[in-house]
């Protein structure tokens, strides 16, 4: 019998640890016959922490939300424990096509031979038997695989510019920032399968001439580095990584490099100068990185979801990933799930799906069963997706068409209760901290958008304001040197584009729909006051008063809005607006 | 952590070298001095080993690097992980990202800063907590969210935060008395 704790970040926080440990002892005290191992994240962090049990014949059950006390309904086998997972949550999760994913959560990271047994390192050693360098791009041409990272750039093309430069040595550099807060696909597949990201690089290398690779990982994701870390010296200790490896002369090393917490860095010029060990500024393209990239040498940059899907398009052919997807976006993208959404977590679907099978098919619906408003796609670069477009299919033509991006990948899903002011303010107030100052436009024009939305939030917005913000974001947009200012301005101008009225609503009436920019919000004490007292213990400013049993009264001069007496009455008694 | 005279009220923010020892950083530097490009890695030790990063330090990089000393500070105030000043015991990481602002981030750090009385970058008098609020710590499936000493906690309400905080005090109190 096998036994696997899903054992990624997610996993961890859920409490896996405690789990594990627990179901460690309990095979010790039961003398069981049973290998206790690891995974990373399967993507279902909204049923963490999960075990998987695997018998002897190869059947295998999960059980989820497992906590360090229930752990003998595990081990003993109990049949209608509620911790299996039910049929239709099952059900729920199969409509995916897994690629990137496909062995997080089945395979332990921290064993290299797990992944040698189901096939790993099979696809670069037949790239150096079989395939020439410009096979290997041509390749890459037929699937149709464009970067994950966000702009959605044919890999091939990138690749070949590489190869076409003759200056050596060449670079091979990972792009494993992950900046869009809100999205952790790249963490999942670092931590859950970190071989399958190293034998991508090789045959990116191999087919650019690189001999040494660089993973750029951003400083948050330490379990991520150390599963990289011991990944890269197990694959050492193998002869995969090295010199003349598969007994030919295609060399390759690999090393890490932790970030040092700089949005910016993502964009490849200003990872190169981290990379450099500089501050981490954008510059100015051509040279393109491919020309004169790390220490002015031909470098190549890849997202860490473009190299996951590399070895699996080598050992399936570029004809078979081109199969799934839409005309233009080829393949399967991995999404964040998050916020509002019931299930949230990773998921992997082929491209052009609409969204609304994401939300309320894998993603099970809104939470609370609320009014879903808006998703948001491409993070502090990207737009909202609002409930009347929820068909539009996710590739990078048809997300374009409506303001937002592919992007990453990571898609927050808005209910009612979101403001989209507040969100577009929380965007800026985001790119405004992270801008590295290069551009005026961009340190100077994100600082007087955001001062723009905070005095919308407040209340003091005046008429004009909305025509102001869109006038500032045509320029910032003009004036940015690299994507980071180029795109600030999207949130602002997609928030206006779909919820003009919300905005309208804020300038004009002074009102929040969304009851969440406190300043506007007006808290009243109804009929139903039965006089407890409790509001009136706990306002911090003693704007309610009133004896017992009698209705209370609430000062609207020096209430402070904090909403601490609403939240507190158990009678329904105070009202919001 | 404690080497920057934390039981010295007047001087707790402020840089106190004297009792920095420097040679901490020797190993660090003569391993790395020599590859180019390994400022930000050596800062990142350094800050390892002092748990900020004092002025005398950025002045010892520089002056065994060789890199100018401006360019040591431009690097250590560009990068949001760089500290120039001393954390308290225990370092709150706020998770400020997407999914956690829309989850209710705010009413934590409201928590937070109640029960504390610090805000974003702020150390409580007794030198305890600190409060940093970052961008994502790719757990945004359990938002809102907060890392302290390393440990992720998830689905956060303001009662679960005030009664985490208050928990860790009281482990902080019963070994320091133990
Ligand atoms: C401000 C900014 C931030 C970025 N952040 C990331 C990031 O975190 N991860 C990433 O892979 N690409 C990021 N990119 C995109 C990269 O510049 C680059 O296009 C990408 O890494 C190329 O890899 P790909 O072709 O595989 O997508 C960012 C771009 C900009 C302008
Ligand atoms: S947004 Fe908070 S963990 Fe990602």
């Amino acid at each position: 019998m096998k036994i696997i704790v899903g054992y990624g970040s997610c996993g961890i926080a859920a409490g896996a640890n405690k789990v594990f440990d627990a179901l460690e002892l309990g095979i010790e005290e039961q003398k069981l016959k049973a290998d206790l191992q690891i995974a990373g994240c399967n993507g279902m962090c909204y049923l963490e922490p999960i075990v998987d049990v695997i018998d002897n014949d190869g059947n295998k059950q999960t059980y989820v939300k497992v906590t360090p006390e229930r752990i003998n309904e595990i081990l003993n086998d109990v049949k209608d424990t509620d911790l299996k997972i039910t049929e239709e949550e099952l059900l729920e999760r199969s409509n995916q096509f897994r690629i990137v994913t496909e062995k997080c959560g089945t395979i332990n990271p921290e064993d290299i031979n797990e992944y040698i047994e189901i096939g790993g390192y099979k696809a670069i050693e037949k790239c150096i038997a079989e395939m020439t360098q410009e096979e290997v791009i041509e390749e890459m041409k037929i699937s149709g695989l464009r970067g994950r990272g966000g702009a959605g750039f044919p890999t091939w093309f990138k690749w070949n510019a590489a190869l076409q430069s003759k200056a050596t040595p060449k670079y091979m550099v990972c792009n494993a920032d992950e900046g869009d807060p809100g999205a952790f696909m790249d963490r999942s597949v670092l931590e859950g399968d970190p071989h399958n990201l190293i034998e991508g690089m090789m045959i990116g290398a191999y087919a650019i001439g690189a001999e040494e690779g660089i993973v750029y990982v951003r400083a948050e994701y330490p379990l991520a580095i150390i599963r990289l870390q011991n990944a890269i010296e197990q694959a050492r200790q193998k002869g995969l990584l090295g010199k003349n490896l598969f007994n030919s002369n295609f060399s390759f090393d690999l090393r890490i490099k932790a970030g040092a917490g700089a949005f910016v860095c993502g964009e490849e010029t200003a990872l190169i100068a981290s990379l450099e060990g500089e501050r981490g500024m954008p510059r100015l393209k051509p040279p393109f990185p491919a020309q004169k990239g790390y220490w002015d040498q031909p470098t190549n940059i890849n997202n860490v979801e473009t190299f996951a899907n590399i070895p699996w398009i080598i050992l399936n052919g570029g004809n078979k990933y081109s199969e799934l997807g839409t005309e233009k976006s080829k393949g399967s993208k991995v999404f964040a799930l998050t916020g509002k959404v019931k299930n949230g977590g990773l998921v992997e679907v082929p491209m052009g799906m609409p969204i609304k099978d994401i939300i309320f098919g894998l993603g099970g619906g809104i939470l609370e069963d609320k009014e879903f408003k808006a998703v948001q796609m491409g993070g502090p670069s990207g737009g909202c997706i609002p409930s009347d477009l929820i068909e539009t299919t996710v590739d990078y033509e048809s997300l374009a068409k409506t303001g937002a991006i592919m992007g990453s990948g990571g898609m927050v899903v808005m209910d009612e209760t979101t403001c989209m002011v507040d969100m577009a303010r929380f965007f800026l107030d985001f790119t405004r901290n992270e801008s590295c100052g290069k551009c005026i436009h961009c340190r100077i024009g994100t600082k007087r958008m955001l001062e723009i939305l905070t005095r919308i939030t407040e209340g003091d917005g005046k008429d004009g304001d909305i025509e102001l913000l869109e006038d500032l974001a045509v320029q910032i947009k003009d004036g940015s040197l690299c994507g980071l200012g180029q795109t600030a301005p999207n949130p602002v101008l997609s928030t206006i584009r779909y919820f003009r009225e919300e905005y309208e609503r804020h300038i004009y009436d002074k009102k929040c729909p969304s009851k969440q920019c406190a300043s506007l919000l007006t808290y009243e004490i109804t009929d139903n006051c039965i006089g407890c007292g409790v509001c009136k213990r706990k306002c911090p400013v003693e704007a309610i008063s009133g004896e017992k049993k009698t209705i209370h009264i609430l000062d609207q001069a020096t209430c402070i809005k904090c909403g601490k007496c609403y939240d507190a009455c158990k009678f329904d008694a105070i009202t919001v607006d | 952590m404690k080497c920057c005279g934390g039981n010295n009220s007047v001087l707790k923010v402020q840089f106190k070298d004297d009792d920095i020892d420097l040679t901490a950083l020797d190993a660090t530097l003569e391993k790395y001095k020599s590859t180019k490009g390994s400022l930000i890695t050596i800062l990142q030790k350094a800050q390892e080993i002092y748990g900020y990063l004092p002025l005398s330090v950025l002045n010892y990089v520089a002056q065994n690097t060789g890199v100018k000393p401006a360019k040591v500070y431009g690097v250590a105030t560009f990068y949001t992980q760089f500290r120039l000043e001393p954390v308290g015991e225990n370092l709150i990481m706020l998770c400020q990202g997407t999914a956690c602002h829309v989850n209710g981030a705010k009413g934590i750090e409201e928590a937070i800063t109640e029960e504390l009385n610090i805000k974003d970058g702020q150390t409580t008098e007794d030198n305890l907590f600190t409060l940093n609020n970052v961008a994502c710590l790719g757990c945004c499936s359990l938002s809102p969210v907060m890392m302290i000493n390393g440990e992720t906690y998830g689905h956060l309400t303001p009662k679960k935060t005030v009664e985490i905080l208050r928990n860790l005090k009281k482990n902080d109190l019963d070994t320091k008395e133990a």
